[in-house]
């Protein structure tokens, strides 16, 4: 993974396996599917639930910083342990928990690239049980929110056009004819995308087998629709998950400086009274 | 244990692509579907043989996907 631009942030599913019984590493798997981890897991993987454990389960937020550190204790991580994470659907709430841990300031913290499929397909042992915790006092750094949009902001990028806005939902969500994936509840009162926004869908960024494109391929699939690290860019889906995904390739594959997940996405916009939408096919890209 | 004869293959289910990823774990057989597009998993099943894993997800999937609505954009 040398041609990244942060190829420290990603590991091999070998690297994974070679590291199981490493004591300064911790491995934790995220699933859209929260059941999944109860299937098989990597061995000596934690499980995290990204409903119940990495959000506000009271009021629509990430974690709280206090909340972090409790999930971070209870899981045996310290500030100097290095976190593997992994997950379904090639990482999406994989991507989402390494997001939380970078706002938090946890130091090193990586994805294995490929997540759960990957190991799967590669028939590497799994385990059923979860691992033996020695519990951990954890402390976090204060909320880094220059990794995070809110609506103001999102606002403002839209009416100024002053980021390059990224959709990275299917085309279909993005132009309104669906009001969220292909079988899944409809969670928003329009249809439609931000205005201004480019549509990039997240799949676009992996191979086959859930690994990441290289960083050519990436570069030009970015670049192609006029997101090229020269003005701030904002990352949206439906409820951030997705886009968590996408900020971690722009940020950290690719190297831009400037870009923010903005969570609250289409479940945010989408409801919002008042809030402009635009509707229809993607059209031409604008440098 | 492991995952083992790993196979995905694709279909249309109420106008929808989906990608099927089966396997067998010991004895038992599991299936996962997800729409192609965006790639979210509808759902998750076990069986007796891949037939089973994969028919029962079929039915599932179908399922759901036949409650989504088109709008006219």
């Amino acid at each position: 993974m040398p041609d990244y631009a942060h190829p420290e942030v990603l590991v091999s599913t070998e690297w994974v396996e070679a590291h199981a019984n490493d004591p300064t590493v911790r491995i934790a798997e995220v699933d859209v599917d929260t059941k999944a981890y109860d299937e098989g897991h990597v061995p000596g993987a934690v499980g995290w639930a990204w409903n119940t454990q990495l959000c506000d389960t009271l009021r629509r937020d990430i974690l709280s910083k206090e909340k972090f550190e409790e999930l971070m204790a209870s899981s045996g991580i310290k500030p100097d342990t290095t976190l593997i994470i992994y997950g379904d659907n090639n990482n999406w709430f994989a991507a989402w928990a390494l997001w939380q841990a970078k706002i938090y300031g946890h130091k090193d913290v990586r994805l294995m690239n490929g997540g759960r499929k990957k190991w799967l397909a590669e028939g590497r042992e799994l385990s059923a049980g979860a691992p033996l915790i020695q519990p951990t006092n954890y402390q976090a750094k204060v909320a880094d929110l220059s990794l995070r949009a809110f609506l103001p902001q999102v606002q403002e990028a839209s009416a100024r056009r002053a980021a390059a806005m990224v959709d990275v939902r299917s085309p279909q969500e993005f132009s309104g004819e669906i009001l969220a994936p292909p079988g899944l509840p409809e969670t928003c009162q329009r249809g439609g995308h931000i205005p201004g926004a480019r549509s990039i869908p997240w799949g676009k960024a992996c191979n086959d087998d859930g690994t990441f494109k290289s960083a050519d391929e990436l570069r030009a699939l970015y670049s192609g629709e006029g997101v090229d690290g020269s003005k701030p860019v904002i990352a949206y889906c439906r409820i951030g998950e997705r886009s968590s995904h996408t900020w971690f390739v722009l940020k950290y594959l690719l190297g831009f400086d400037k870009v923010t997940n903005y969570d609250g996405s289409w479940t945010e916009w989408g409801n919002l009274v008042g809030a402009p939408v635009e509707k229809g096919a993607v059209a031409a890209a604008k440098g | 244990m492991k995952a083992e004869e790993f196979q995905e293959r694709r279909l249309e289910l109420a106008g929808w692509p989906v990608n099927l990823a089966s396997y067998r774990i010991g004895t038992e057989w599991h299936c996962k579907a997800d729409n192609v597009s965006p790639g979210a998993g509808l759902c998750r099943t076990t069986g007796a043989s891949r037939e089973e894993a994969e028919q029962k997800a079929i039915q599932r999937a179908q399922e759901l996907l036949s409650r989504t609505k088109r709008n006219a954009v």
